[in-house]
């Protein structure tokens, strides 16, 4: 190559790159409008960002199975990390070119929003979706302590216990296993571990597990009957101790364990703790081994965590007309059952569960059931109002296990030391109490 | 024109990449800077640095990623350096070593986990082989938070098995870079292969070492996915506590204060390498 040429063509090169550089153009949609469209024009896929759904098989059947009777529009599915999530929002708004549509995301996520100017008065659809029996306290939190509607209920999901039926015969005596107190579930495993000499009770306490929820809706409402005020009392401390005993039954392996279902599968654990869409695997690859029960009670009652998601537009979104008629195709009875069947989160209508179900999911949900319309039953909240500081009031709970559970601190110590975490925390978020907390004026204090 | 044309061409020929660095390497730097050492308010303080440091498991992920680090560096260095001798001796089908040897470098750190996962785990394919063999009745529980220590054994074994091969190729390059004639010369003044080694070999290779020990030092400090996989919450390491800072706590100070504190101690550790093991002039015009 002589010296012209090589000029010539390392500048060329230098064009390319700074071509390359500049702004892409607007990609032109390749596809051909779906025929049944007459109020919306697709011009651009309708984006629907969602917390839920992330892990791949599920966000393969919303946007297979789910999303398929929507015609109004083409849905671009995008599922992320709470993070990245509330960023992309955000940073859309600031920037002023919003790209989503449908924002999809568990109650607590919302107030975030709402505070960045992020979403759409909803007020006016909900006139139109009048005909759904909408659960009244799911649509009263979609409020959002506003006069107005800031989100559509999407879909509800709790926490359950996965039984194999091997361990029933080692059920404590008198203990009704859809009935069971954390003391007879200790003692569960402390039988288990009598005759297999393995520990084969399940906690998911992985990196990316929701063993938080564990500590928030369920032990420290069930003994202490609050969460927040009560996180240092003398009966949070009798509480640890007893998580402290349980956990001697608890597989030594469950730091690792994200998924309950995993290891209910591989035989590791008999009787595990999870999330719903958590532990459906189980009950769908062995429906024979497996049964869904009730979450124990503690001395104040059996608490249990009812975890909302809902449905916002994000404000000023290009296609507003096809985000509400995506809102209102989602809601549908057909769809939330749908919903139900695919990736087992249930529907947040009033009316009875379809009859038609997989034999996995009528395992699950009749766990479900019981564990709602328990004699004890009590609800306690995700939390709500924490914005940005979520994920250090979560932080502080899964300190306080690794630091009494794994590490054998003592108990009070860390209680004081954690409950200090957590008021400056509150403090941070000005956050009011919520249930199973009294409420509260002005940010919740720790007592 | 055409003596213009020829004095802009070095800047023009050196714009992309000064264009690449400066978008994706330095500017990020400078946004991470200002998220770590700014407040909400947007002063200049350390509360991050002090929220970073008063974490309970701040020290423990410190001491963690150094116990790591001068566990596994060190370890992957033989490895490779065995590895690399063992192809340079061009054995019979010594390219099918190589092959055999890279294959770890092509899949990604947290498959490479999830991958170990599977064989240390309660039901893994380790405990089956070792029960069918008779050799043990109950499986081991080899991944427990109670059995720390084999959790890091396990982790080492991962991420030797996972990182080795780069130190590997960076020695066989340098292996390659050195005359033959160097070999025959010791060979006929009676130097045996361990002499050979010793004397010829490694010497020669230092600027190569240098470079692995840089790269693998670098990647030791950022070391995480492996660790999430196989031991989850039990073993905190630095690059993991500011993933989790960032994506968990939602905590976007705190995790640049972190990764401010990652990339220090990777720049002191380069210029220790750097001088430590000082590549003479002439070595480094070959």
């Amino acid at each position: 190559m002589n010296k012209r040429m090589f000029l010539v063509a390392s500048f060329a090169m230098i064009l390319l790159v700074v071509a390359a550089c500049a702004p892409a153009p607007t990609p032109v949609p390749t596809q051909a409008p779906p025929t049944a469209a007459p109020t919306v024009a697709p011009v651009q896929p309708l984006v629907l960002l969602s917390t839920q759904l992330k892990p791949v098989e599920e966000a393969e059947k919303m946007r297979k199975s789910i999303l398929a009777g929507f015609t109004a529009a083409k849905v671009e599915f995008v599922a992320d990390d709470e993070g990245p999530f509330q960023d992309r929002i955000i940073a859309e708004q600031k920037a002023g070119k919003v790209t989503v549509g449908v924002i999809g995301a568990l109650h607590g996520t919302f107030p975030v929003l709402l505070q960045a100017n992020a979403l759409e008065d909803l007020t006016p659809l909900l006139q139109k979706l009048q005909d759904r029996p909408i659960v009244k306290e799911f649509l009263t939190l979609g409020k959002l302590g506003t006069d107005k509607q800031y989100y559509v209920p999407w879909m509800q999901a709790t926490y359950v216990l996965a039984v194999n039926k091997k361990a029933l015969q080692y059920l404590p005596q008198g203990a009704d296993v859809n009935a069971l107190t954390y003391k007879q579930l200790t003692e569960w495993g402390a039988n288990i571990q009598k005759a297999t000499g393995q520990k084969k009770l399940g906690i998911p306490a992985g990196p990316k597990s929701l063993l938080h929820r564990f500590i928030q809706g369920y032990l420290y409402p069930s003994y202490t009957g609050g969460l927040v005020t009560t996180y240092k009392t003398s009966e949070a401390v009798e509480m640890w101790k007893d998580f402290k005993a349980l956990w001697e039954y608890v597989n030594p392996q469950c730091t690792t364990v994200d998924f309950m279902q995993e290891a209910l599968l591989s035989g590791e654990v008999w009787v595990g703790f999870d999330h719903t869409a958590r532990l459906i695997n189980a009950f769908k690859e062995k429906p024979d081994e497996f049964i869904a029960v009730p979450a124990p009670a503690g001395p104040k009652g059996r608490y249990y965590m009812s975890v909302v998601a809902g449905l916002g537009i994000a404000k000023n979104t290009p296609n507003k007309a096809g985000a509400e008629a995506l809102i209102e195709y989602l809601t549908r009875p057909s769809v939330q059952a749908v919903t139900l069947r695919e990736v087992s989160f249930f529907p947040v209508l009033e009316s009875d569960l379809p009859t038609d179900l997989p034999a996995a999911i009528k395992l699950e949900a009749d766990g479900v059931v019981k564990q709602s319309k328990a004699k004890d039953a009590r609800v306690a909240l995700l939390p709500i109002g924490l914005g940005a500081k979520g994920g250090e009031f979560n932080k502080v709970q899964l300190d306080t296990f690794t630091r009494i559970i794994l590490k054998g601190e003592d108990i009070q110590k860390v209680l004081t030391e954690e409950g200090a975490n957590l008021q400056k925390v509150m403090n941070a978020a000005q956050a009011p109490c919520w249930l199973p907390d009294p409420i509260s004026t002005g940010a919740c204090q720790v007592k | 024109m055409r003596f213009k044309l020829e004095s802009a061409l070095p800047f023009g020929l050196l714009f992309p990449s000064v264009a690449f660095l400066a978008l994706l390497i330095l500017a990020p730097i400078g946004q991470a800077f200002l998220l770590a050492f700014q407040t909400e308010t947007g002063e200049f303080a350390l509360a991050a640095f002090q929220r970073m440091a008063s974490d309970t498991a701040f020290n423990e992920a410190v001491r963690n990623t150094f116990l790591l680090l001068l566990t596994i560096v060190p370890l992957q260095i033989v490895l490779a350096l065995a590895m690399a001798l063992l192809i340079h001796a061009r054995l019979r089908g010594q390219t099918l070593f190589l092959y055999v040897f890279a294959i770890p470098m092509a899949i990604s750190d947290l498959a490479a986990g999830l991958v170990w996962l599977s064989i240390f785990t309660e039901r893994g394919y380790l405990n089956s082989i070792l029960q069918s063999l008779g050799w043990i009745q109950q499986p081991l529980l080899l991944l427990s938070y109670q059995n720390p220590q084999g959790i890091f054994a396990a982790v080492v074994v991962a991420e030797s098995w996972r990182a080795t091969a780069i130190v590997m190729v960076i020695l066989v390059a340098g292996l390659q870079m050195i005359p033959r004639d160097f070999f025959e010369a010791a060979e006929l003044f009676g130097a045996g292969t361990l002499k050979r080694t010793w004397y010829v070999v490694l010497p020669l290779l230092r600027p190569s070492l240098q470079t692995a020990l840089i790269i693998r030092t670098l990647f030791a400090f950022q070391t995480f996915a492996v660790v999430f996989a196989l031991a989850g919450r039990t073993l905190p390491v630095l690059a993991g506590e500011a993933y989790t800072w960032y994506y968990s706590n939602r905590n976007p100070a705190v995790a640049a204060a972190m990764a401010f504190l990652i990339l220090l101690l990777s720049l002191l550790a380069t210029v220790v390498y750097l001088r430590v093991l000082q590549v003479r002039e002439e070595e480094r015009a070959r």
